[in-house]
């Protein structure tokens, strides 16, 4: 561990609100990151994974506590962090080739613009049209694209700039299952290929186990870090590996702890009382 | 025939392209046959419910003998020099109070106020202001025209998806750039629809602007008619308006079909 983290939360605090409506989002976040490294957040709805994410991303502040990124601490979104977001974030009148080169329109990426550069962009895009598997559809509009292929244009248009980290937050969530099986084969393709470091925000055990090299379990009420788990499977994964044994134990050890820490006992106690109360009016 | 009749009273269902057109066709020909049955009954008084025939007649006259392409003319640049002075302040007004909360707080509950106060009710203060020629019909339609426009440019601003506007602050995009290469290009389809809407209205307007000492225009003539009970000039006033609005409203959905081929979904 000589080698300095790519990214460090250190005592990283977050309350939303003030006074009675205060929301504890984060409570005294720890971590660190190494370059190169694919972390996966999993934990129910609510425990502040989509908070830690984009303050990774310098889209929220932290009320206090300090997040840095190749040790300098962060101020706001940089050119160095991408995010993919869930939806929406298309730019529906520009085309898929339009989208992706984006950033090539921006005042933070027009440094080197030289016809050289131009060419090495135009490149670049088609390159990532390619990986993506989109180099069929490279005039298409994006409402005219499936979900999956949607988000196949978010995932090149935030490698664009070669960020050396990718957040991504539930950037599956509304794909059907067999698409996503493709996007995670594509994923950490891309992990690999790029070199880039990836934080990837789900609640889907299965994916995060599946993605990641390390899992950070998050837990609510105050949202905070829970557990970090190793994934004890090979770097290279293929799809038969769900069915291991290693990765059920792991599957199953993550449901029951997030089962442990989301409070659903309670909810199940009060189902119980609410039918029970009803059975008591019926006799 | 039980199947096709049951499809009818679906929900948001869709209907046969044929029936759809025989259905709108209708809507506007029942009514019509309604004003041209009551009109020709006896005892009704042309005065109060002149028939389709004399509306046409005196439509002609007033094209062959009088000044009718005149006064249209007059009264389409009225309101549109009124909507297009309100439209140069509203768009970028609107896009601040859209993207700025402080811009916002400043500005909105003023708007919000002016905007319930009637316009003719402001045919004094503009009299006494700017007087009595052309600019104080185009102010009369501006004054209608404008504080609902602005906040109608603030809600198709603040429409924009926040998720474009966060995709472009984390490829490093400056608030100026995020203004100009997301947020207006978002939201254009949404301020075409505005524009279209409110020259509607601004149209709506045109009868009381005219209140004020005009000689010529659509909404004076329906006024002088009415002076001489003229109704079939009123009448003929009334539908030219409309007329003339139902056109600039359909140049206007052209030009989003044309605009904006991204709208359209998947094929
Ligand atoms: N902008 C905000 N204002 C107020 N509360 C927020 C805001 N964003 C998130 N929260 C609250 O913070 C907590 C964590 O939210 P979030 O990070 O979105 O959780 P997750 O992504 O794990 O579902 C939730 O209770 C949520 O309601
Ligand atoms: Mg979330």
């Amino acid at each position: 561990m000589n080698t300095p983290a790519k990214i460090e939360i250190n005592a990283v605090y977050k309350t939303f609100n003030e006074g009675a409506k205060a929301i504890q989002a984060l409570d005294n976040a720890n971590l660190a990151i190494q370059p190169n490294e694919f972390v996966t957040f999993v934990g129910a709805s609510g425990c502040g994974k989509s908070t830690l994410l984009r303050m990774i991303g310098g889209l929220e502040t932290q009320s206090s506590g300090e997040i840095r990124v190749n040790g300098q601490p962060i101020d706001g979104p940089g050119v160095d962090r991408a995010m993919v977001f869930q939806h929406y974030s298309l730019y529906p009148w520009l085309s898929v080739t339009d989208n992706i080169k984006f950033c090539r329109q921006l005042k933070a990426h027009s440094r080197d613009r030289t016809s050289a550069d131009v060419e090495k962009a135009a490149g670049r895009a088609d390159a990532l049209l390619h990986l993506m598997g989109l180099s069929h559809v490279p005039t298409a509009y994006p409402n005219q694209l499936s979900g999956g292929m949607q988000q196949r244009v978010a995932i090149a248009r935030a490698l664009m700039s070669r960020p050396e980290i990718l957040l991504m937050d539930e950037p599956f969530g509304a794909l059907d299952a067999q698409t996503r099986e493709v996007m995670h084969d594509l994923i950490r393709h891309v992990h690999r290929i790029e070199g880039s470091t990836i934080v990837f925000v789900t609640h889907d055990v299965e994916e995060a186990i599946y993605l990641g090299q390390r899992i950070v379990l998050m837990a609510p009420r105050p949202g905070r870090i829970d557990t970090i788990y190793e994934v004890p499977l090979p770097a290279e994964r293929n799809q038969d590996m769900k069915l291991s044994p290693e990765f059920l134990a792991l599957k199953r050890e993550i449901l029951v702890r997030i089962r442990e820490t989301s409070g659903m006992k309670t909810d199940l106690e009060q189902l119980e009382r609410l039918s029970a109360q009803a059975n008591q009016s019926e006799a | 025939m039980a199947d096709s009749r049951s499809r009818l009273w679906t929900l948001r269902a869709g209907i046969p392209r044929k029936v759809y057109l025989t259905l709108a066709l209708a809507g506007l020909v029942v009514p019509l046959l309604l004003w041209w049955f009551v009109s020709g009954l006896e005892g009704t008084n042309k005065v109060f419910l002149p028939g389709p025939a004399d509306v046409l007649a005196r439509t002609w006259s007033w094209l062959s003998a009088d000044d009718l392409l005149g006064d249209m003319a007059i009264s389409t640049w009225r309101v549109v020099a009124g909507w297009l002075l309100s439209a140069v302040i509203a768009l970028p007004l609107g896009l601040y109070i859209g993207s700025y909360r402080a811009v916002q707080a400043f500005l909105e509950p003023l708007t919000d106020f002016i905007r319930y106060m009637p316009a003719v009710a402001f045919i004094p203060l503009v009299m006494l202001w700017i007087g009595i020629d052309e600019g104080s019909k185009v102010a009369i339609i501006f004054i209608g025209t404008f504080f609902q426009m602005v906040l109608m440019v603030a809600e198709d601003v603040r429409r924009v998806p926040m998720a474009q506007i966060e995709a472009a602050q984390t490829m490093g995009a400056t608030r100026g750039e995020i203004l100009t290469k997301v947020i207006v290009p978002s939201a254009k389809p949404a301020l075409l629809d505005t524009l279209r809407v409110t020259m509607g209205w601004a149209w709506t307007y045109l009868v009381v602007a005219e209140l004020v000492a005009a000689n010529s225009g659509l909404g004076y003539a329906v006024l002088k008619a009415q002076r001489f009970l003229q109704t079939d000039k009123i009448f003929a006033g009334i539908l030219m308006i409309g007329l003339i609005g139902l056109v600039i409203d359909q140049l206007f959905r052209q030009i989003h079909r044309l605009a904006f081929p991204w709208l359209s979904g998947r094929h």
